[in-house]
């Protein structure tokens, strides 16, 4: 038996290889680095390979106008793998800003270098183009979160989050893993393309081993999207996390998850199209509908968010549930505000989570407006684009994605996405009201000397942030652009 | 031409917000904008040609060209008023709260900038997604205006009002994927017409809410109540006439054959909110409540004129949105300086306020005349329009109005006499002083124009649509 060395597409390869450098280099400064400065060289080299994996994306984009599987059908090397790990890697670089001002005295190298390879991961996972390097992406990222969710070792909610997220997570990879077996037992393929062959050349799509499987893909990639019903550890995992962890999680994990299972879907399973398209539908508006009635009643901000990146996943799902060309486009176009807004929040909540020292609810985040303008108008604006207000991309989001449903014939998903912000409204206008409208008795007491230094390298993230979220709205077109080359890597 | 009306105010809103200005300059150069606005918008009217049909002084962009979505504005003959009409009660207003001095400053003035250009983008919009986005870019504003500046009960205020009129404009949006998409664009001009209820029925709901018609009018009383003078004016006075503007250059013009389908329904919701509004009015305990069930009456009137479909009837509710835009708009600036001398809006506490205060008392006593139509005003010549159009679809209609002008001098003349007639209010103490020169200089501008359009009514009825455009915008739509 002769073994044939696969040629190896190291151009394709660079964003991951740059991001496990940033790891490798965070690591090694922050044990023989000069002893102030190992903090800010893990930062540095975690940054720096954000950066690289940024602009090695975009070069990758810019080459790989034609993609296809590479590597014996384990990646891919298109357009789509390119655009959603160009925004991972700036969702990481912006996260590496906002964690510079976390006050963690120890563990700083490990989690610059935990972040960098959470990002590796995640880059590796969304160009997966067959279920084993599928599951592996997956683990890969996910241990790495695990790890970083219960960082914060001297606080029990912290720990109690990394716990949680451990083991639903486990059982998210579990499902999925079980699911790529049922699949694998059907057709006997392991690669995206190869399915879809295997199916229609044996005439497989009815089968109930393949049908099985692709429910529990569908499942499995669900838990990490965090959409309902397998969110349930969303909430507490967001609440409990670092938050700038939070704030990489909710962005590019949301963003890896969302993007494989489009790709997933549409490339291995032409032929169950009708079924999955429904079945995405289903947990669309189950997303919709708890993410949106839960957040209604928290007062713990972070919590709030959390529930908003559930019915975010919703919003998102209408865009794969409509199974077309104009659903990609509206996927990759609206993850790319969503990630800046999202990213965004909870930097904001970083921020006065640090002049605090303790939880922000809308009690506690009472007048910040007025006390940090510019967090606070931030804040706002990152508010009205989780609300899809007009001047945000988060408007023009879910209006594609409205527009991708009707193209659908789904007219009743528009409006029940219509339903669902009517909803949401009320508890983000909630956060808004907190900001900016305390009424004189809820004054709170000054921290013990006073309100801390203004956090510069924070400042620079949610600039950025806002900057994309506004920038999105305005420059359409260039982002349809970019959304519409990497969607047509997909066969719709 | 058009954009610079939008930029101008956008512009002066960013210098007011990031320049470290102190608190008065911030207000006086708000007030500049304002009035460098007013510049602008007579200087458009100077140059447009009411004669010619069409759109003028179009400005034209791509915005995204996969949905073929644009940035795309001009005037017609009624939108130009409409944008007259903001800019004018939009100076005013900056300028009463400049006088009467507002906490956080910046953040007001640069707020209230904001809301004129966003008005005025609605006005002017010939995009329906652009439409959309100023028309929610108008929420934006009011919501913190009204929720941070606004009295005692504001936070259920606003609570209300967002809720209200966001649940009618996501319908609006669902609408406009729908007819966008089943179009093949959004552009208003290009777009044909339609013939889908469902759609229409979208638009029709958002502009009920932001009129408001009956039963939509939930959030109007604590609205126009809780929000500074200056906001009340603007948000009765200008923000209630982009629903005649969507009206007219959507919900009518784009769908002609649901409009007429319908009409008889919306004419039975304006009726009753005619009647309702003004028996409301006549009801209130306070002047701003008179004015703002007085403000839902008459929207019901201006709606009994555009669903006439007839010239009569669109050329009075254009003359009448900007009849009734001005008059609610200078009653509110009135009610606002009462309230800062008496310290209530109570007409229970209130009287007596015309002895020895000359100049208010003219001024609401003149202000109150035209809002009761005596013939010879501007109101009443808006009011005939309508009521001679509205017959066309049925006498009953007329009947009605003319029962609900009878009110409104009902209603009117309560006010008037509660404010500055019969015994001296308990509120009402000697050191009240009379209309300050500043006061006065905001108000004659206002009380001017509605003097000048009685004399003139036509100078806006006869401009508003070309020839025979009106009548063929309700048949096969405006191009």
């Amino acid at each position: 038996m002769s073994f044939v060395k696969p040629h190896v597409d190291w151009l394709a390869l660079a964003p991951v290889l740059a991001l496990l450098a940033g790891m490798a280099l965070a690591l090694l400064a922050s044990v023989i680095g000069p002893h102030g400065a190992r903090r800010g060289l893990a930062a540095f080299w975690c940054f720096s390979g954000f950066v690289a994996a940024g602009i090695l994306s975009g070069f990758l984009f810019d080459r790989s106008a034609d993609g296809g599987p590479i590597t014996a059908e384990s990646m891919s090397r298109d357009r789509l793998a390119a655009l959603a790990a160009i925004i991972i890697a700036g969702a990481g670089a912006i996260a590496v800003l906002v964690s510079w001002g976390e006050r963690r005295r120890e563990h700083a190298g490990e989690y610059y270098a935990l972040l960098a390879a959470a990002g590796a991961g995640m880059v590796f996972f969304v160009s997966a183009s067959n279920l084993m390097t599928l599951f592996l992406g997956l683990e890969w990222f996910s241990l790495c979160l695990y790890i970083l969710c219960a960082m914060d070792t001297d606080r029990e909610q912290s720990l109690e989050a990394g716990l949680k997220y451990l083991i639903v997570g486990s059982f998210g990879s579990a499902m999925l893993l079980f699911g790529s077996a049922l699949v694998y037992g059907a057709t006997g393929e392991l690669g995206f393309a190869s399915i879809a062959d295997a199916v229609s050349q044996q005439g497989l799509s009815d089968d109930y081993l393949l049908l099985a499987g692709l429910a529990m893909l569908i499942g499995g990639l669900g838990f990490k999207s965090s959409a309902a019903p397998f969110h349930m550890w969303t909430p507490d995992v967001y609440q409990g996390a670092p938050t700038s962890v939070t704030a990489f999680m909710s962005a590019a994990t949301k963003v890896a998850a969302l993007v494989v299972t489009m790709r997933l879907l549409v490339t291995a399973f032409p032929e169950q199209h009708d079924l999955w398209t429904i079945a995405i539908a289903v947990i669309a508006v189950a997303s919709l509908a708890i993410g949106n009635l839960a957040a209604l009643v928290q007062r713990d901000v972070k919590r709030l968010l959390a529930y908003s990146s559930v019915s975010h996943a919703g919003f998102m799902l209408i865009a794969i549930a409509a199974g077309n060309e104009l659903g990609g486009r509206a996927l990759l176009y609206y993850l790319i505000p969503y990630s800046a807004m999202s990213i965004g929040s909870f930097a904001v909540v970083a921020a006065r989570e640090r002049e605090l020292n303790g939880p922000v609810t809308l009690e506690t985040i009472g007048g910040m407006g007025w006390e940090r303008p510019f967090l606070g108008v931030a804040m706002w604006v990152f508010l009205l684009g989780f609300m899809g207000m007009p001047l945000t991309g988060g408007f023009l989001g879910k209006f594609y994605v409205f527009a991708a449903a009707y193209d659908r014939g789904w007219t009743w998903l528009v409006i029940v996405g219509v339903a669902a912000t009517a909803v949401s409204l009320a508890y983000y206008l909630a956060v808004i009201r907190a900001l900016y409208m305390r009424s004189d008795t809820g004054l709170r007491a000054v921290p013990v000397g006073g309100s801390p230094p203004i956090d510069v390298p924070l400042q620079i993230g949610v600039a950025l942030s806002l900057a994309v979220t506004v920038g999105s709205f305005f420059f359409v077109q260039p982002l349809i652009d970019l959304a519409r080359h990497a969607a047509a890597s997909l066969p719709f | 031409m058009t954009t610079a009306l939008i930029l101008l105010p956008l512009a002066g809103a960013l210098l007011v917000w990031l320049a470290p200005l102190p608190g008065r300059a911030a207000g006086s150069l708000a007030f500049l904008v304002a009035l460098a606005e007013v510049g602008l918008w007579i200087s458009t009217l100077q140059r447009f040609d009411f004669g010619a049909s069409g759109l003028q002084f179009e400005d034209r962009t791509s915005w995204f060209s996969d949905l073929s979505v644009s940035y795309h504005v001009g005037f017609y003959g009624f939108s130009l008023w409409l944008a007259g009409l903001t800019v004018v009660v939009g100076a005013a207003a900056i300028g009463y709260g400049f006088w009467s001095g507002r906490e956080r400053p910046r953040a007001y003035f640069g707020l209230l900038l904001f809301l004129i250009a966003a008005i005025v983008g609605v006005f002017t919009a010939q995009d329906l997604l652009l439409f959309y986005v100023f028309f929610e870019a108008m929420l934006i504003p009011l919501y913190v205006l009204i929720g941070v500046w606004g009295g005692p009960g504001r936070t259920g205020a606003t609570v209300k009002f967002v809720i209200y009129t966001m649940a009618g404009s996501l319908l609006m949006l669902a609408s406009i994927v729908v007819f966008g998409l089943s179009q093949g664009t959004f552009d208003l001009v290009d777009s044909g017409t339609s013939d889908s209820y469902w759609v229409f029925l979208g638009f029709a709901v958002a502009f009920a809410v932001k009129a408001p018609l009956f039963p939509f009018h939930g959030w109007l009383p604590d609205a126009y109540r809780e929000s500074t003078p200056e906001v009340a004016a603007i948000l009765s006075g200008v923000v209630s006439k982009a629903a005649v503007f969507g009206f007219l250059r959507i919900a009518i013009t784009k769908f002609p054959e649901p409009a007429q389908d319908f009409a008889v329904p919306i004419l039975v919701l304006a009726g009753i909110g005619l009647v309702y509004g003004s028996l409301l009015a006549f009801r209130a305990p306070d002047f701003r409540g008179v004015v703002a069930y007085s403000s839902m009456a008459q929207m019901g009137l201006i709606t009994f004129g555009l669903f006439a479909f007839n010239d009569l009837g669109l050329d009075g509710a254009v003359l009448q949105a900007v009849n009734h835009g001005l008059v609610s708009a200078t009653l509110f600036l009135i009610a606002g300086m009462v309230e800062r001398r008496a310290a209530t809006g109570e007409l229970a506490r209130l009287g007596g306020m015309a002895k020895g205060r000359p100049l208010l008392a003219t001024m609401l006593m003149t202000t109150g005349i035209v809002a009761l139509a005596v013939p010879g005003s501007t109101t009443f010549a808006g009011e005939f329009l309508i009521l001679a159009g509205v017959f066309d679809q049925g006498w009953v209609w007329a009947v009605v109005g003319a029962a609900a002008i009878v009110l409104a001098a009902m209603y009117v003349l309560r006010l008037i006499s509660a404010v500055l007639h019969r015994e001296r209010g308990a509120a009402v103490g000697d050191e009240v002083l009379d209309l300050r020169p500043a006061e006065l200089a905001l108000l004659v501008p206002l009380v001017a124009a509605l003097l000048a359009l009685s004399v003139w009514p036509a100078s806006i009825s006869d401009r508003s649509f070309p020839n025979d455009e009106a009548q063929r915008a309700v048949t096969t739509g405006l191009k």
